[in-house]
């Protein structure tokens, strides 16, 4: 049986276990909602101090939602001890990799379309450069994000705390991600500076990351 | 539902004969030496756990085409035995040769395991999730899930999600989930637990009908005497060490 097609198969039962619990969505909409929502009332910028500081206030909301669907990522192979029922099968052991990163993907894809309006609303937030920018921005910054996470939280998910653990191994390697999307956002924003150094940055990023979990999910998984 | 269990008509008995090696019924229930022709073979098996030793030093032949009912007590082993021969646990010494290879990834389409827990996802209903472990093993066929669940006994048109099923069902969804592949070895870890004596005795039937279709199948039980007639060997297992093997339930339990 091909990558691919076990790939498709448990992306297609990820977003259908997802369609019918909602627990990673939901929880991450809340979550996402309450930061903007606090963000608001804790500043009040005007339309120029928003576009310097935007950039870093969706991408840390985005970042502490998005752990919230990564914790949850593993736990429900965990109920019921699922995961072991993939370990004993001759299933490669990257399809299930790629297979929750893509899922983790389409939810937090989801999650940045519905919240980034209200950030608009919120923030009065205009861009003065080229807005469609932001289109692979958040497409790479998103992926950036996923990938590391839905490794870690797999790397996590024998741990005691593991809702602690993913984020202290998340977040400082995701550092070089978090500022390229931060600075490339700002960039966008202000139309001051050209983000493509950003964008090269962020896909070089992504294409190590990758191909680094990919290397090493399978010792992961297997680990005990 | 109890009356369509583990039914021996068309769809419980044709999903033995999908494959070719469900064809052989040349086994015979008379224990014997173990052989050269071992299916499976462990060498000096020794798992710690910490400073906790699970299995010490466990050497064991077990032919193929019989079904072994292994006893103990809990903390004896039994579980993390199960667990080594399915490649779930790395063995911190000592080595398990399945269908004459040490690589029990490169074996593992012809393992079936079957765990405490039920291995499925609760969200989904049964067909659903046995089509989507068929796809893992690369099993197109629609009907082979079918075949798989009416042979324990289960509905194929059962909608409801597998976290509403009784315990018992979900025994009987588990085995299912195991047998789905038509594996040559199967890895029992208490099937019969929370079973009523009625379905317990048909899936007692069922795997004997396995293992005369050449199965070498493995159960880890603390209900051995719903084995007494069905099991070709006793294997009793003390403080990580198998103590005693014998043909009969009165002697393995003689200690």
């Amino acid at each position: 049986m091909s990558l691919a097609a076990i790939t498709r198969a448990t992306l297609a039962k990820d977003l259908r276990l997802e369609w019918r619990s909602k627990d990673a969505i939901n929880s991450m909409l809340f979550f996402a909602l309450l930061v903007v929502v606090v963000f608001s009332f804790s500043f009040d910028p005007n339309a120029e101090e928003s576009r310097q500081i935007a950039g870093g206030l969706v991408w840390v909301a985005f970042l502490f939602a998005a752990v919230v669907a990564l914790n949850q990522t593993w736990a429900r192979e965990l109920r019921n001890q699922v995961l072991d029922a993939f370990r004993v099968a001759p299933a490669p052991a990257n399809s299930l990799f790629l297979a929750k990163a893509l899922g983790n993907f389409v939810f937090v894809c989801v999650l940045e379309a519905l919240m980034t309006p209200l950030f608009v609303v919120f923030y009065k937030l205009r861009a003065l450069g080229p807005a469609w920018q932001l289109i692979p921005v958040a497409v790479l910054g998103t992926w950036a994000l996923v990938v590391n996470g839905t490794f870690f939280a797999a790397m996590s998910i024998r741990t005691r705390r593991r809702e602690i653990m993913l984020p202290l191994l998340l977040f400082p390697i995701s550092i070089p991600a978090i500022l390229a999307m931060v600075n490339a956002t700002t960039a966008i924003l202000t139309g001051e500076l050209s983000a493509w150094f950003w964008f090269v940055l962020l896909a070089t990023y992504d294409v190590v990351f990758t191909i680094a979990c990919l290397l090493l999910f399978e010792t992961v998984l297997h680990a005990e | 539902m109890s009356a369509r269990l583990f039914s021996t008509s068309s769809a419980a008995s044709s999903i033995f004969t999908l494959t070719p090696f469900f064809t052989s019924t040349s086994v015979t229930s008379i224990p014997a030496a173990p052989t050269n022709s071992a299916v499976v073979i462990i060498t000096d098996l020794v798992k710690q756990f910490g400073r906790f030793a699970a299995l010490r030093g466990v050497t064991a032949e077990f032919a193929p085409g019989r079904l072994y009912a292994i006893l103990g007590d809990n903390g004896a082993g039994k579980t993390t035995l199960l667990r080594a021969l399915a490649g779930l646990t790395r063995p911190t010494r000592g080595t398990v040769l399945m269908l004459r290879t040490t690589n029990l990834r490169a074996v593992c389409k012809q393992v079936g395991y079957m765990a405490h827990s039920s291995l499925l996802y609760d969200e989904m209903s049964g067909m659903e999730n046995l089509r989507y472990f068929a796809r893992l093993y690369g099993i197109e066929e629609g009907q082979r899930c079918e075949m798989v669940l009416s042979a324990v006994g289960l509905e194929p048109g059962l909608t409801r999600a597998v976290g509403q099923y009784s315990q018992g069902m979900r025994q009987r969804m588990s085995l299912a989930r195991a047998i789905l592949h038509d594996p040559q070895i199967l890895l029992l870890d208490e099937p019969f637990s929370n079973v009523d004596m009625g379905s317990a005795r048909e899936m007692v039937n069922l795997l004997a009908r396995m293992r005369d279709a050449g199965k070498t199948i493995f159960v880890v039980t603390h209900q051995s005497a719903l084995l007494e007639s069905a099991a070709d060997e006793f294997v009793r297992m003390e403080a990580g060490q198998i103590t005693s093997r014998t043909p009969h339930l009165r002697t393995a339990e003689a200690r």
